[in-house]
């Protein structure tokens, strides 16, 4: 009898022990996938942000030599300064231009259009199942003076040749707005057309007229798809260099053309190690605050 | 496989994609969105399985002739009709920075990267050499080598060409719209007119060795030569100067054929063959070129046979091939790039009289005493330059 009781006891230790760990095997897989594709990465590209090029007049490649010079940080940050700044002042534009385009789309699509709504859902995705490259080349011929939108704002002398509707900021901001559209109209759609009718109804019972149950209801009640869809556009558009590249000029560069060109062209690996780390940094601050004021209930 | 889907896309597309992203636009590199990986061409299919007679040649996207009725090169299938080697053509090269990248790995692990022959351009073929990642020609395999031309025989990065053979030369000049210009232009000062000026009506390619190489000749400095770092960086202050004036509106690099053509600039400095393109393009010859009476720079694609090749004396057989002056007559007729092969423009009256006389094939001798080839930098010069022209295009 002495000798069963301990055995039963570890059997039942182990067996606890087990039930303890089956959660952590499965989520093994995802925990896999994470460190190889994102731990990894993320790990190389900080321990490549501290060191410095070492470039020899004698020799024909650069080298890279960890000294853990953690200056490289503030160094770049007031260098790169300006694209920066111009970097999420674009983002943010873009984004409420988005914001401002989708809310309407998402909104008719939602409540008024009846059996077209799958047409349409499918409409706002189709365009980009062309190339992202594609697409943004496109409004390059789209805003070009040879194109039919110069030429009928020049025959109401609105602009004359000198004037350029491409290689600017605006062309810059209206191309990152665009390329990122789906990602503010899909979750805008999805939470507005979650919202039980009846509660519209109620409002209309109380008094309230269609602007202020619009105002008080229809808002309020799509605000996880105003979070969710302002935080899909901001963050990749803070990061893109593609729309800077094709649609502006070197005014207009924005961080994401820096860290390409540094890793491209100088092949100054720390420095865009460096710059995207910020970068990262930057953008998960601004994520952090920005839903801890929104809130994250039903986020997902 | 990478033809069929090409020929698979509609035309208009693939024009989209082929001339204002063409090769040398590509060869930008940087931007990293060639038209290549556009269309999804990439070197991880290169083949790993192949016959001993087969060479594998990994090259850039459109720079081959393409007979687009039977979908076959056929300059390569006359090789393979002549020697008996086939030929297994991959356009893997979509910017020489990624795809260098892209197969150090296995150089450095000496495992077979899938190519006998790789085509990159000067300064990346360099540093292959200096990695010690090629190998030394068996110059018996090569006899047509004499056949090189004499501008490109001796570079200092390989100066009897013991490793590196050119594969087409590339020339950048200023070149502009006729509907916009109809006088055209012949040097920096017309280019840079006082009347342009806040106009930003002119663009220049964000290939540091070309704009900064013609504005240093423009200011009397020999690209060639031993310049200091002073001279480039007066050079780079000129160009600061130029875009802060509202000369230059617009720094671009693989897009900025589709610019000019578009009308949205009416001068740019660029490449020779995608002016050519260009003008074929739109069936009319719109578009002018000119080396600039200061000077343009001339710079070439190189074979180089990686150390991991498993067939070194079919890729020699391969080059020799190509340094037969009536085979180089014919692809240059395609591909619209500088032949390197002396006897070429004699060739060529046989494949295409029309372009005998083309100087953007067969430069003329006024035109190759104004044409230099940017120095080799050291390591140190090139981080120091690089750094400063990204800073002076905002990046």
């Amino acid at each position: 009898m002495a000798a069963i009781a301990p055995a039963k006891a570890i059997r039942s230790v182990t067996s606890l022990r087990k039930k303890v760990a089956t959660p952590y095997f499965l989520l093994l897989p995802g925990l896999l996938w994470l460190l190889l594709f994102f731990v990894s990465p993320i790990l190389t590209t900080l321990s490549m942000s501290t060191k410095t090029v070492k470039a020899d007049s004698g020799s024909f490649d650069q080298t890279y030599v960890q000294n853990y010079h953690w200056a490289n940080y503030w160094d770049f940050l007031v260098e790169s300064r300006p694209q920066f700044i111009r970097s999420f002042l674009y983002a943010g534009l873009a984004t409420i231009l988005a914001l401002a385009i989708a809310y309407p789309l998402a909104y008719a699509i939602a409540f008024k259009s009846g059996r077209w709504k799958n047409v349409l859902l499918v409409l706002v995705v189709a365009p980009y199942f062309c190339s992202f490259i594609l697409r943004t080349m496109a409004w390059k011929q789209i805003l070009s003076q040879d194109n039919f939108i110069f030429k009928a704002l020049q025959s109401l002398h609105l602009v004359d040749s000198s004037v350029q509707l491409t290689s600017n900021a605006v062309a810059v901001v209206v191309g990152l707005a665009y390329n990122f559209l789906p990602f503010m109209t899909l979750p805008l759609y999805s939470s507005l057309e979650r919202i039980d009718p009846r509660t519209l109804e109620a409002s209309g019972d109380l008094y309230a007229n269609g602007f202020t149950t619009f105002r008080k209801v229809t808002v309020p009640l799509s605000m996880p798809g105003v979070v969710a869809g302002t935080l899909l556009t901001f963050i990749p558009a803070a990061g893109d260099f593609v729309n800077t590249e094709i649609l502006g000029n070197s005014n207009t560069t924005m961080i994401g053309s820096v860290i390409q060109a540094q890793f491209n062209e100088t092949r100054n690996y720390p420095k865009a190690s460096a710059l995207s780390f910020i970068l990262m940094i930057t953008i998960l601050v601004m994520v952090l605050t920005y839903v801890r004021k929104a809130g994250t209930e039903d986020l997902v | 496989m990478a033809q069929d889907f090409d020929h698979s896309i509609p035309p208009d597309l693939a024009s989209l994609v082929s001339a204002p992203v063409s090769r040398r636009a590509i060869l930008a590199g940087g931007a990293g969105i060639g038209a290549a990986s556009l269309v999804g061409f990439n070197a991880s299919a290169a083949t790993s399985a192949h016959a001993a007679g087969t060479v594998r040649w990994g090259n850039w996207g459109y720079y081959i002739d393409l007979d687009e009725k039977t979908n076959k090169y056929p300059t390569l299938e006359d090789f393979t009709k002549k020697t008996g080697i086939k030929v297994v053509y991959k356009e893997a090269i979509d910017d020489n920075d990624s795809f260098t990248a892209k197969v150090t790995p296995q150089l450095r692990l000496k495992k077979d990267i899938g190519y006998d022959l790789v085509t990159p351009t000067e300064w990346m073929a360099a540093r292959w050499i200096n990695s010690g990642f090629t190998q030394k020609f068996d110059k018996k395999n090569i006899p047509n080598a004499k056949n090189l031309i004499d501008i490109l025989a001796h570079r200092p990065f390989d100066p009897n060409r013991e490793s590196s053979m050119p594969y087409a030369g590339i020339l950048a000049g200023i070149a502009w719209n006729k509907k916009k210009l109809p006088k055209g232009i012949s040097a920096m000062d017309q280019l840079f007119d006082k009347k342009y000026k806040g106009q930003r009506q002119i663009l220049v390619l964000s290939e540091m060795r070309d704009t900064i190489g013609l504005i240093m000749m423009w200011q009397g400095v020999d690209i060639a030569g031993n310049f200091t770092e002073a001279q480039f960086m007066n050079a780079v202050d000129k160009f600061k100067q130029l875009l802060k004036d509202g000369y230059i509106g617009q720094v671009k690099g693989q897009s900025y054929a589709q610019d000019l053509q578009a009308g949205n600039v009416t001068a740019v400095i660029g490449w020779s063959g995608d002016i050519s393109q260009l003008n074929i393009q739109v069936g009319s010859d719109q578009f002018g070129f000119a080396v600039p009476e200061s000077g343009g720079t001339f710079s070439s694609d190189n074979f180089i046979i990686p150390s991991t090749s498993t067939n070194k004396a079919g890729a020699e057989k391969l080059i020799n091939h190509y340094y037969d002056p009536a085979i180089a007559a014919r692809l240059s007729a395609y591909i619209n790039y500088v032949s390197p092969v002396k006897g070429a423009k004699e060739a060529m009256a046989k494949v295409n009289p029309k372009q005998v006389n083309n100087p953007l094939i067969f430069p003329t001798d006024a035109m190759w005493k104004k044409l230099h080839v940017f120095r080799g930098l050291t390591a140190a010069e090139q981080l120091k330059f690089s750094t400063a022209f990204q800073a002076a295009t905002g990046k």
